[in-house]
């Protein structure tokens, strides 16, 4: 996917981060990605170490914390937990479900020098 | 690269019709007696001065004397192209203090949905009617908006931005029918993004009141997670693509407020079960719309032409609605201070 876009922007929220709050070195990168996010993790330890080089993230631990996805139910109306975007709903048995969460990847925090 | 699709997120260039050179065409929200002449650290065109304000902007290459060094990020802009295809700068100098743990919270696409969050003001203000089409290659994007474009002439104003790795090819395919188009190529980028269709926005002239369309680049992946300030989506798929894409692509379809089975009038030839995808698209996104289009003859198209400007009505009602509502906020405010001035 586009993991190493998500990676540039990383870097640059990073960067944005380094100027605010004083810190010239990241050694160590905690990201929760959702379910649904539509990120491939191992595509983005890939590119983290692509794009990370040369900046002031070059060798940090990337941290993935996995965060659960949820879906609204079209036919039984609930927001129910789902491993798989395709999986029917635990609750109704209902296939049409949109994710309604876990859809996001967010920084959690760094470890800076 | 990207490991799956070969994306990369360098390589973008930006052409327009008349390829002349735009430098800095626009203020800049900063002040600074020198000639614009710094070192840029920064993907893409964005970056942020001492004094602490952040902007982007269109480089002319000659614009910034200084910016020779070999990695410089800046956008290039030649002949009517912007360049985003510079490798990274970055010379961080590690200081050597304590580690400390620093909360962040920071969406990775706030970056991003900072500048469609600027590009959807804009448009609003304009009344356009901003529609991102997405589709794998060869669903018929293109071929479907010449067929639209020609079809919707003198009945409403519509302009194009093209999205494509390479080649200005479906942008001169917009030109000849008479609609003014901007190409952006994204080079190794496998989707446009919203900054990227900020700078076609300034180069574009802005058909108020009236259509844009976005053809985003031809992917059924990567497009989905980036919003470009638009007003809908609207996702293409053709009846030779199998009827279980939905399934096995389902973010491309899951945002879409309308979806077009295009080349409907192949199904035949091509064994394609129409209601098994109809059931496949309603099954990862139940509240769009599903329309069967072919762009071959007026009749494939006109259920689609009757969606546009149904679509285009509703949202300048909209607009309208906000505006009304804006207007007796103010005006309340004002009668209110009036009241009071009488008052005293």
């Amino acid at each position: 996917m586009h993991e190493m876009a998500l990676c540039e922007s990383l870097r640059s929220a990073m960067e944005d981060a380094a100027r605010t709050q004083n810190f010239s070195k990241v050694t160590r990168v905690r990201l929760a990605v959702g379910r649904f996010a539509g990120v491939e993790v191992e595509a983005l330890r890939f590119g983290f170490d692509v794009v990370m080089q040369g900046s002031l993230a070059e060798g940090a631990e990337l941290v993935v914390l996995d965060e659960p996805g949820t879906a609204w139910c079209f036919d039984c109306g609930n927001t129910v937990p789902l491993a798989h975007r395709l999986d029917p709903c635990p609750r109704c048995g209902g296939e049409r479900l949109v994710p309604n969460g876990g859809t996001e990847m967010t920084i959690k925090d760094l470890e800076v020098m | 690269m990207c490991t799956v699709c070969g994306c990369a997120g360098d390589g973008a260039t930006i052409s327009e019709a008349h390829g002349h050179d735009h430098g800095h065409d626009h203020a800049h929200h900063h002040d600074h007696g020198h000639a614009h002449a710094h070192a840029h650290d920064h993907g893409g065109a964005v970056h942020t001065h001492a004094d602490g304000t952040t902007h982007s902007h269109a480089h002319s290459q000659d614009a910034h004397p200084q910016d020779t060094a070999p990695q410089d990020t800046a956008p290039q802009e030649r002949a009517g192209t912007l360049d985003y295809g510079q490798g990274p700068a970055r010379a961080h100098a590690p200081g050597l203090s304590q580690a400390r743990m620093v909360e962040i919270e920071t969406n990775i696409l706030a970056k991003n949905d900072g500048y469609a969050g600027t590009n959807r003001a804009r448009l609003d203000a304009a009344g356009i009617l901003a529609l991102n089409l997405l589709s794998g290659p060869g669903a018929g994007k293109t071929t479907l908006l010449v067929e639209t474009l020609k079809a919707l002439a003198g009945r409403l104003p519509a302009a194009v931005i093209e999205g494509d790795q390479q080649t200005d090819n479906d942008a001169a395919r917009i030109r000849a029918v008479g609609v003014p188009a901007v190409q952006i190529n994204t080079g190794k980028g496998c989707h446009l993004d919203a900054h990227m269709v900020g700078h076609a926005l300034e180069k574009l002239p802005l058909p108020q009141g009236g259509v844009l369309f976005i053809e985003n680049v031809g992917n059924l992946v990567c497009p989905a997670a980036f919003d470009l300030g638009e007003t809908a989506r609207i996702t293409l798929i053709s009846v030779a693509e199998g009827d279980d894409k939905p399934l096995k692509y389902p973010d491309i379809f899951q945002g879409a407020e309308l979806v077009l089975i295009t080349k409907a009038d192949l199904a035949p030839y091509v064994d394609a079960d129409m209601a098994a995808l109809e059931r496949n698209i309603a099954r990862v996104n139940p509240k769009a719309e599903i329309l069967r289009v072919s762009a071959r003859g007026e009749v494939g198209l006109a259920r689609w032409l009757a969606w546009l400007e149904r679509r285009r009505a509703s949202r300048l009602e909209a607009l309208a609605i906000a505006a009304e509502a804006k207007a007796r906020t103010l005006r309340a405010a004002a009668g209110l201070l009036a009241a009071r001035e009488a008052h005293s």
